[in-house]
């Protein structure tokens, strides 16, 4: 009977301990985030990031973010929601953390998009086509320019455009900022300068709330 | 009656304490992978094929205690020493890595976490599993005799 007891009290005392560990390591990379946006505030949002919604807005979620990554497609909807419910009070700035195989590419289409003002329409298209394009072992993003067709864009001109070295250059100085912030995950986020340390949605919309009652008051 | 009984208490303490190497190696692991966000590699995953379920096997022995369970996590322990001993031969450059049986995904020859300039992950999967095979073996005799 005791040497049960010894055993039961062991194993709920070894999870305990790893749920400490879970708590404090979480606890130690918030910080770690935190400090590297303080050392590195110009690496949030660069002259060439695509905002979404109101640019006079006082609360920014910045979103670093991979085409291919299947957890950005999911969190889309919701993001877009919290912007476009916030009456002009909160936009949004996508980053580029191009991990997976092909992201790049699909990048590029959306640099050439944002030329002939579709980057969000194509951005939605090419995050519905999503499981069509970035399967993580083949992706194929070649797809691409047929799956976004009918946002109306002109295919030709779009294909010229994502040649731009340009694009490349953006891409660079994204990912070296992705390392500079300390993201090691997409999507990755920061409400006015503020990691979010907990991941998942409700997290985010509690730290998008906190932030809009500090900037406009409730 | 007294000396059978220290037997068994024996015998139980040998199970209990390879249960406790098991139970922290598998937490240990699930830590480093799903907190820390380290990939195992397909090394990796063999060594957890084989520790995980000692856990359980051997948990589900000691409530309440059977002390044949040393002999089901025996062929666990033994086939989980040996995935590590081939990995830290890996690491150590015994074995050239064009052997490593890995494609894509992470590594299995390369470093991610050392500690005090030696320990590294398949070390201590070593020691875990040497340990355990150690302890249950040794519960093995005190069966016998």
């Amino acid at each position: 009977m005791n040497k049960k007891l010894i055993v039961v009290a062991t194993a709920a005392l070894a999870i305990l301990v790893f749920l400490m560990g879970l708590y404090l390591y979480n606890g130690k990379k918030g910080q770690d985030s935190a400090k590297a946006v303080q050392s590195n505030p110009q690496s949030l949002v660069r002259a060439h990031s695509p905002v979404f919604g109101n640019p006079e807005a006082k609360v920014t979620i910045v979103e670093f973010f991979d085409p291919a990554c299947e957890a950005c497609r999911a969190f889309y909807p919701f993001v877009k929601t919290i912007v476009n419910s916030s009456f002009g009070r909160v936009k949004l700035v996508l980053r580029y953390a191009a991990f997976h195989k092909g992201s790049d590419d699909a990048v590029k289409v959306l640099e050439a998009a944002k030329i002939q003002n579709l980057y969000w329409p194509v951005l939605e298209a090419i995050l519905k086509s999503q499981p069509i394009w970035a399967s993580h072992d083949k992706p194929q993003p070649e797809l691409i320019w047929d799956l976004i067709k009918d946002t109306g864009i002109d295919i030709a001109k779009a294909q010229a455009d994502a040649r731009d070295p340009g694009i490349r250059k953006t891409l660079e100085i994204d990912s070296a900022d992705v390392e500079a912030l300390k993201v090691t995950r997409t999507p990755g986020f920061f409400v006015n300068g503020k990691p979010l340390a907990d991941f998942g949605i409700d997290q985010l919309k509690a730290l998008v709330d906190r932030e809009v009652a500090a900037n406009y008051g409730q | 009656m007294t000396l059978r009984h220290t037997r068994q208490d024996s015998i139980w303490a040998l199970v209990f304490a390879a249960w406790l190497v098991a139970l922290t190696a598998s937490l240990g692991a699930l830590f480093l992978g799903e907190v820390m966000g380290m990939t195992p590699c397909v090394l990796c995953w063999y060594q957890r094929i084989s520790m995980f379920p000692l856990v359980l096997v051997l948990g589900v022995g000691l409530l309440p205690f059977d002390a044949r369970s040393s002999r089901y996590g025996l062929p666990l322990a033994a086939v989980g020493w040996i995935m590590a001993l081939y990995h830290c031969l890996l690491y150590w450059g015994v074995i050239p890595p064009d052997l490593v049986p890995c494609g894509q995904g992470a590594s299995c020859s390369q470093i991610d976490l050392q500690l005090l300039g030696f320990i590294t992950i398949p070390l201590l999967s070593l020691t875990a599993f040497t340990l355990i095979l150690a302890l249950l073996i040794f519960a093995q005799r005190g069966i016998q005799k």
